[in-house]
């Protein structure tokens, strides 16, 4: 049982970009047989029991914070919710401040979710506990690639060379940047499709292909990671209407039936089924967008597992030299 | 001991299986990862093919329940764990392991099978014993017992992971192997 071992994430996990390739590959190999557990009778292992978890969600969040509460508690760790609405942030408490009294409760760990980009490094550099960024504004959605890679990983093989096209709302997308960079370490080629309004200026830069046309993304794809049209964040006028999107931009089954192969179809959700994606194509034989989801648990048990057990550099090496031997 | 030992080791451990449970009804083996699997895999062809069935198999990964990831410097991997067909509950376990020594993999092993389900029994097997048990927690068939002297370890070998099979004693350090001899009992 010595010797074999998985590199460590360090305290915190913030964002796709400064992991290293065999970091993430570590975190998507370990999140396989997590998976297993979900389809145990009894879902629940051990191994973080009497670690006590705090999913701090100040923006609104359904499926991630379900998600990786799923996760904590198949782990045995105790889990603290804490929203926006209804916490002392809505009496203007600051979040370091709000981080701090947690920690002074004696937490293990911060998930948090935030709408300004940079709250989770701003919070890592300043509290004990690992954080793990769980969406930070327009920045990283780290879990979200990570479950994008797993699911992709295990439809397409190796992705080195393998061709993934984002598709929609770049611009204000932290799936998308996460996934970007994720995608490049792991030697895949990356391409965006998108309304030039809602591509970020510059994004050639990361060593991305533009596609203007959805119809040449699905020529050249091997998978399309549908991004929902965040409605939410339309307000400045960034497409005409939601009509002339879909006639646009929408992937369709009559579009996808010109591919010269099957192309993969994942979306992160909520879709807006009729905008960015139709409900024949969301629903058919080449959509793994209920396998992200049960891969979302495994790979946040990996993170937290991984995490959980992190020593920190240069402290307590291994103890005991023969492991538990038997 | 060479693979010849060993063999034969397997084979009266095997037979003592079936007589110590007199016969092979609802009998499932489940090895212990990693080296476990393997002995197991050897275990229930054996009775197999001494007694002409078929016996449901499964693995256990120990990894998340062990009690000292807080201590082990790097994280071991985690493997997956699978489950005889047909489940545990009502069966009797075979629990192989390599080496028995402090007894808190098998704890872990027991707290996992338990989390399985209800198995009628679980019957402890190891290839080897040695002293050092810190947990009250006996194997029901023995390969070999062996004593070691102070920075002593014994290892078990076997060829999907080590590429032979073997028993080999070594001194740390020294990096000097002794083959356990003899027929073990």
């Amino acid at each position: 049982m010595t010797g074999r071992g998985v590199p460590s994430l360090g305290k915190d996990l913030v964002g796709i970009e400064f992991l290293s390739a065999d970091q993430i590959r570590a975190i998507l190999d370990t999140a396989e047989p997590f998976r297993e557990i979900s389809e145990r009778r009894i879902k629940k292992v051990p191994v973080l029991r009497g670690k006590t978890i705090v999913n701090l969600f100040l923006e609104p969040s359904t499926r991630t914070r379900i998600s990786f509460e799923f996760a904590e508690k198949r782990l045995s760790a105790d889990t603290v919710n804490i929203a926006a609405a209804g916490s002392s942030v809505q009496k203007g408490e600051t979040l370091v401040d709000t981080a701090r009294n947690l920690e002074a409760m004696r937490i293990d760990m911060v998930v948090v979710r935030h709408w300004a980009s940079g709250a989770a490094r701003f919070l890592a550099e300043r509290i004990a506990s690992n954080v793990i960024n769980a969406g930070d504004g327009a920045h990283e959605h780290p879990t979200q690639a990570l479950l994008d890679m797993m699911t992709l990983r295990n439809h397409l093989g190796d992705l080195a060379g393998k061709r993934v096209c984002i598709v929609g709302d770049i611009l204000h997308s932290r799936v998308a940047r996460s996934n970007i960079w994720g995608l490049l370490k792991l030697g895949a080629e990356v391409g965006v499709c998108a309304p030039r309004t809602l591509l970020p200026s510059g994004i050639e830069s990361l060593g991305v292909q533009i596609f203007p046309r959805i119809e040449e993304a699905i020529e050249w794809a091997h998978a399309l990671n549908v991004l929902r049209l965040q409605l939410e964040r339309m307000e400045g006028g960034f497409i005409p209407s939601l009509r002339e999107y879909n006639r646009f931009y929408g992937v369709t089954q009559a579009r996808l039936a010109r591919a010269p192969r099957e192309v993969l179809i994942l979306h992160p959700g909520p879709m807006n089924r009729g905008v960015e994606i139709d409900s024949d194509v969301a629903d058919g034989p080449h959509s793994v967008i209920l396998e992200q989801v049960t891969n979302g648990v495994a790979v946040r048990m990996a993170v937290l597992y991984l995490l959980a057990g992190g020593v920190p550099e240069g402290a307590e090496a291994a103890k005991r030299g023969e492991g538990t031997g038997g | 001991m060479d693979p010849e030992d060993v063999r034969r080791t397997l084979s009266r451990m095997a037979r003592e299986v079936v007589e110590r449970c007199g016969g092979t009804r609802s009998l499932a083996f489940m090895g212990i990862r990693r080296r476990g699997v393997e002995l197991a895999d050897r275990l229930r062809q054996a009775v197999e093919s001494e007694e002409g069935v078929q016996i449901p198999w499964g693995i256990l990964d120990i990894t998340l329940y062990r009690d000292d990831l807080q201590e082990v410097g790097m994280l071991p991997l985690v493997g997956e764990s699978q489950l005889p067909a047909g489940g545990v509950d009502g069966r009797v376990v075979v629990l192989v392991d390599d080496v028995v020594h402090t007894g808190r993999t098998i704890r872990a092993a027991l707290n996992e099978l338990m989390d399985w389900g209800r198995p009628a029994r679980i019957l402890l097997c190891a290839l080897v014993e040695r002293q050092g048990r810190e947990l009250p927690i006996q194997p029901d068939i023995v390969g070999q017992h062996v004593e070691l002297l102070p920075g002593q370890r014994v290892e078990v070998l076997v060829p999907e992971e080590d590429g032979r099979l073997a028993v080999e004693i070594t001194s740390a350090g020294s990096g000097f192997r002794v083959s356990l001899g003899g027929a073990g009992g």
